[in-house]
Order: structure tokens, then sequence, then C-alpha cells
């Protein structure tokens, strides 16, 4: 079908620009990256120490318990996101009438940075006067030191962020839904599916591409995080919630060049390692699905 | 029939309630907190301030000699010429590469949308700029600002774009137009509904950016809004009313981008995201 087509109109050139940038201020930092992990760094001078840096990074609880917590941080607040924003996405489809003030609702946290969400949320969580603990004493129950608890610190950013965050997967997830053809349901219901039946046959699978979006963002956004809970803990109490975004920073603020590097490409590795299989195969199972 | 339209009434009461407690009651509460006296903020209550204290605001902004009206100029600067710079090249190189869907391009798209996935390399980046003598400048921000975001913005382009039809670029070129001008007075307006979203998420993504100002833009004259309530949170120690003051000012601008393009946001996402 494909007919050659006349591409001199569209100028190569006209992709430098971008191209450029990117090369630039974000590619080549990457490529030199590599080298500077392997070496003691102060930005004059970079003396060659082999793997060192990766050595120590691991060796230590302090920066090594951090790409624990990096996992558990993304995958548990994508997987909360994908299913919490799946139902609030039918419910705002559904023929409510109220749903241009909720969706405009929901959205709003986005608007808001993460620096102010986290002051926000850890004035809220606050031990004794916070007014989540009013309310769980309201119940009857005993107060919890959100953010203070290292048991409970990384489960109340994670929390936060999902709040935050749960908007942009609403949004995906209603323009895929919007996109489905309606005579599905209409000839789903004439042969007498339930509404359950419906969304698990019908809905669930056509949204499949939606999913994939939203798994993928909300899990590299999840590996990257940084400022929720650099503005909620700090990475505290002890190293409960530093994550590897965390460590990049205080490495580079106690003025370990090299071992913070180490640390960003880390960073990098672990994303590669999940993200990019983990596309591969969301995407073979878009195709089995449809 | 009926039944449904109870179940329909029931749904909206119940999620009107529960999207006011999860969604409203935070807001409501920054709000209040802002208008408080000192001692009454540090309660944290719900309650309505007994007196309101508009001039918290006034406090705010003359804090630390005048610190935020510094920051909202940077942070203004800023967000202006990363989405001006970011519409006008991502768009160039989704046009380009969105048309000609050759090897080379092909190629290149690849390249860009890594910046999808992987992480920035952030001390290397501070290394590149200060050999460029540029560390620290406006400039070198908007750049970092622009790159971080290039791979999102040609993505969203590019799936708007193939709902364009070649047939235009055609008929401009046989009325007399040069490639530049294809490009410029036919191609780039009608990529208007495409530019909403990318402003107000550009925008917003840039005016909320807290980690790269801190790390590429460091100085208390480079000072960006989003900084300056993590050096409040330090200085003012435990004067909430006027921290909170700080987060509702911030927020403002990026409330009213949003009531500008309440609707555009979701029709240019569904455009992108159903034909990409």
């Amino acid at each position: 079908m494909k007919t050659k087509r006349d591409h001199s109109i569209y100028p190569v050139w006209f992709v430098l620009p971008s191209l450029v940038i990117f090369a630039v201020f974000f590619l080549w930092p990457i490529v030199t990256s590599l080298y500077y992990s392997l070496t003691v760094w102060n930005f004059d001078t970079a003396k060659f120490c082999g793997l060192d840096n990766y050595k120590l990074f691991f060796s230590e609880y302090s920066m090594s318990s951090s790409v624990i917590h990096t996992m558990i941080y993304a995958f548990g607040t994508s997987a909360l996101k994908v299913i919490i924003a799946f139902f609030i996405a039918i419910f705002l489809t559904s023929r409510i009438r109220t749903k241009g003030f909720i969706r405009s609702a929901v959205f709003f946290p986005n608007l808001v940075s993460m620096m102010a969400v986290g002051l926000t949320f850890s004035y809220l969580m606050h031990p004794t006067k916070g007014l989540f603990n009013v309310v769980i004493e309201m119940l009857g129950g005993t107060p919890i030191d959100f953010l203070g608890n290292p048991n409970t610190a990384l489960a109340s950013i994670l929390m936060t962020d999902v709040w935050k965050g749960l908007s942009i997967s609403v949004v995906i997830y209603i323009a895929g839904i919007q996109s489905i053809d309606r005579t599905y349901y209409e000839a789903a219901s004439i042969d007498g599916a339930t509404g359950w039946q419906q969304l698990k046959n019908i809905t669930l699978p056509l949204v499949a591409a939606s999913q994939n979006s939203i798994i993928i963002l909300s899990l590299i956004g999840g590996l990257r995080s940084f400022e929720l809970i650099w503005a909620m803990t700090g990475g505290g109490p002890g190293f409960a919630t530093d994550v590897l975004a965390s460590v990049i920073y205080k490495q580079y603020a106690a003025g370990f060049y090299g071992l913070s590097t180490a640390g960003n490409v880390v960073m990098l590795i672990l994303i590669s390692v999940i993200a990019f299989p983990l596309q591969h195969f969301l995407n073979k199972r878009e195709e089995a699905m449809q | 029939m009926k039944k449904k339209k109870k179940l329909l009434l029931l749904g909206d009461i119940v999620g009107l309630i529960v999207t006011c407690i999860v969604f409203l009651i935070p807001f409501y509460f920054m709000f209040v907190q802002s208008l408080k006296s000192k001692p009454e903020a540090n309660r944290l209550s719900l309650g309505w301030p007994g007196e309101l204290h508009f001039e918290n605001y006034i406090e705010v902004f003359q804090h630390a000699n005048y610190q935020l009206v510094r920051a909202f100029k940077n942070s203004g600067i800023l967000t202006l010429f990363t989405v001006l710079g970011l519409l006008v090249t991502a768009a160039m190189a989704a046009y380009v590469i969105q048309r000609r869907h050759d090897r080379l391009m092909t190629g290149i798209q690849a390249v860009i949308m890594l910046g999808l996935m992987i992480p920035a390399s952030i001390l290397p980046t501070i290394h590149l700029l200060q050999s460029l003598h540029i560390y620290k400048t406006m400039f070198s921000m908007v750049m970092i600002e622009i790159a971080l975001q290039t791979p999102f913005a040609i993505m969203l382009y590019r799936g708007y774009m193939a709902s364009i039809p070649r047939e235009l670029e055609e008929a401009a070129r046989i009325d007399g137009c040069s490639k530049w001008q294809i490009f410029s007075k036919v191609i780039f307006p009608l990529l208007k509904p495409i530019q909403a979203t990318l402003i107000i998420l550009v925008g917003v993504t840039t005016f909320n950016d807290f980690t790269n100002p801190l790390y590429f833009l460091p100085g208390s004259e480079n000072t960006t809004v989003q900084l300056t309530l993590y050096n409040y949170q330090g200085q003012l120690g435990n004067s909430y009313n006027l921290l909170f003051a700080d987060i509702i000012i911030i927020t403002i601008p990026m409330l009213i981008l949003f009531i500008i393009f309440n609707k555009k946001i979701v029709d240019g996402m569904v455009a992108g995201s159903v034909k990409g």
C-alpha cells in the first residue's frame, strides 16, 4: 500500500534544535557519568578508583537500603494508582451529574507542587495535633506517629504520592474508556451481560493500552522520586525512607561526587532493568488481549 | 429504570462526599492555616480562624528582603522561556520525525524516547555547565528544563501530527510556500489543541520543579518559588501561618493556568494518546 513519498519538503535540520539540546544537556552527562562513577571526583580532578564507589554503595546499609525502599515505593505507588484510578475513571465516565466537579477536584492536587503537598501532609500527619490523629483518637484508636516511626514512614509518603499523582492516571484511563466503541456495550446488554461482566470483559481488555502507559509512567516516576520524600522526612527517621534520589543528593551535599554519581548510575541501571523488560512484556500482553 | 435513577443519585452523593473528604479537605486546611495568627496556626486544627489575618500574605512577601518577589520573577522567566522554547523546537522535530518516518528519523526518535525512561545524571551535568561557564545561569536552567521535557513534548506532538493530512503541505508547496513557511504558516497553527495541553503540563512541571533548580540554580539571587518554601521551612521555624500563606501564593498562578486551559487538558490528552 505504501507509496514512495517525496520527503524533500521536510528538512532534516528541523530536528537539530531539539536533538542538540537533548544531546548536550541530557545524553552527554549520562555518558560521562559512567566514567565519573568510577572515580574519586571533586569537579577539578577525577582520580580513577575502579569499582570502589559501587562497593561502598552496596556495603553501607545507609545507601544499599535505598534500593529496596525505592523499589517498594515505585511498585507500591504504581499498583495503587493503576487500581484506584481505574475505578475512579469508571465512575467519572458513568452518567452521574457531578462528574465535572469531581474530575476537577481529582485533578487539583496536580497543580500544587510536591513540596507544598509534602509540607501540608506532614502537618496533617503530625503525631499529636495532626488531623489524621485527631480523627483516629475520636474513633477511639491510638495515635500513630506516621512519619516518625520507621515502620510507617515510607507507607505514609507512599500514600501521599498516590493522592497527588492519581489524577494523571485517571485522565489517561478516561481517554481510553471514551475511545471504546459504545456498540460493544449495547450488544452485551442485549445478550444479557451484567454491568460487572461488561466491565470485566469489555472495558478492562480495551483499556489495556492506557493501563500500560499508567503502569510504566508511574513506575518510572516512582523509581526517580525525590521531592515528596525530601519534603516530608528528608530520608529519615534514620534511613527508613532514603531512596536512590535522596542518597544522590546527600552524597552530593557531603562532597562525595564520585559516590553520588555511582548512585545515579545505579538508578539508571535499576530503571533500565525494570522498565524495558516490563514494557516489552506489557506490549506483548496488550497484543494478546486484542 | 427507576432503580437505575436512584442508583445514579446515590452515586452522585457518595462521590461528592468522598471527593470532598479526600481531595478538598487538604486544600481547605492550607487555606485556613494561611489566614490564622501564629499561635492559632500552630494548633494545626481545621477550625475557621478567629480573626482573618490577611496581612500574613504581605508579611510573606516582605520576608527575607522580598525573596519571594525575586523568586516569582525567576520562576516566571524560567517557565515562560521553557514553554516557548519547547513549543517551537519540539514541534519542528516532531513534524519531521512523523512525516519522514525513514530509518534516520526512527533512530533519532528511539534515542530521544530513551529520555522518557532513563534518569538524568546530575553531577556530570553540573560539571558540564561549569566547564561551559554557564553554571548558575538562567540560560542553562532553561536548556535543562527543555532537554528533560523534550521527549514527552515530541511524543505528544507526534501523536497529534498523525491526524493532520499531508495533502495540506503538498497544497501549500504548490502555492509556492517555502519549506519553513509550510511549517510555520500551515502546520504550526493547526497544532493549537495539543499546544494547550503542553502549555499547562510543561508550565506546571517547570513552575513546580524543585529538584532541578536545587541542583542547577543555587544561590539566593537565583531562588525559585519552590525553593522559597524549602528555605522558609528552615527560617520561619514554627510560623505555620506564613508557610501556608507562601504555599497559597505560589499555587495561585497554576490555578489560573488551570482555569484557562481546564477543558483542553483532557481533550488534548485524548487526542494525543488515542492517535499516538
